[in-house]
């Protein structure tokens, strides 16, 4: 793969504990199959930090990112105006943008606000769908990392039920 | 170990269109049990799918993602008979790799 990503890796790595990187490590080096050795040694550790935000500026900053600039070009699909199970929330997610590199879901009134980052390499479609879970109704913004620049668009989804807590 | 996913990938044309299914509890860390303990949070970290030996997609996930996580997403390339890899990872380093021939 190209230099950016690598690098983009490699500063990931850096920012995080002893103990995320070791784990990182055994997982590169480790009992994987021979097969997969390469991809998992690509992917990245996981970025705690990220995972940890409550509002957009700790999550830009956690991802390494300035202000996002709002855009048209990220549209939404199979995504409900109204939610009637909080536990499973379809998002569908595509970006318009050329040279996308990777795009978030961010849930603005979960717990913690970033559910998913996806990667994109050359050659896959910017556009991915998941489901994931939200405590209560709240926006939900689609973060597109696009040729080192940040882009967000929002959405408004009620939940008639919660999917957080029990 | 868990249970395998269900995978299938489709090509259309030049594109393969992949849908994975995966079997995960997905626990928040959230969720109080019947004693008012804290259920200590399960999830997948990360997921990798790779065919021929190249990531088609690399994504991290929190513990917002549903249980039993549905995933899709498409890339250019593939030919009837690729195998499509996707493994994932969760945040108690079980791991899990499953294959998928191309349709």
């Amino acid at each position: 793969m190209d230099a950016e990503r690598m690098d983009r890796g490699r500063r990931a790595v850096l920012k995080q504990g002893g103990g995320a990187t070791l784990l990182a490590l055994v997982a590169a080096a480790g009992w994987l199959r021979p097969e997969v050795a390469g991809a998992q040694a690509q992917a990245q550790a996981w970025n705690k930090a990220a995972f940890d935000t409550h509002n957009m500026a700790e999550t830009m900053q956690a991802l390494g990112g300035g202000e996002p600039t709002q855009s048209k070009d990220i549209v939404f699909f199979q995504t409900p105006d109204i939610a009637e199970n909080g536990a499973v929330v379809p998002i569908g997610i595509t970006s318009n943008i050329p040279k996308t590199e990777s795009i978030a879901i961010l849930i603005e009134k979960n717990p913690n606000m970033v559910a998913a980052v996806f990667d994109i390499p050359p050659g896959t479609e910017p556009s991915v769908t998941t489901r994931v879970k939200m405590g209560q109704s709240s926006n939900i913004y689609a973060l597109v990392k696009a040729d080192g620049k940040y882009y967000v668009a929002a959405k408004d989804v009620k939940v008639t039920l919660g999917g957080c807590g029990g | 170990m868990a249970d395998p996913m269900k995978i299938r990938a489709n090509v259309t044309g030049d594109t393969t269109e992949v849908k994975v299914l995966m079997s995960h509890e997905m626990e928040t860390g959230q969720r109080k049990d019947a004693q008012g303990k804290t259920i200590p949070a399960w999830f997948i970290q990360s997921v990798t799918a790779t065919w021929n030996g190249k990531t088609v997609l690399a994504a991290q996930w929190g513990p917002a993602v549903s249980k039993n996580p549905f995933l899709s997403f498409k890339f250019k390339g593939g030919a009837k008979g690729d195998k499509v890899l996707i493994t994932w990872v969760d945040n108690r380093g079980d791991k899990r790799t499953d294959e998928a021939t191309i349709a």
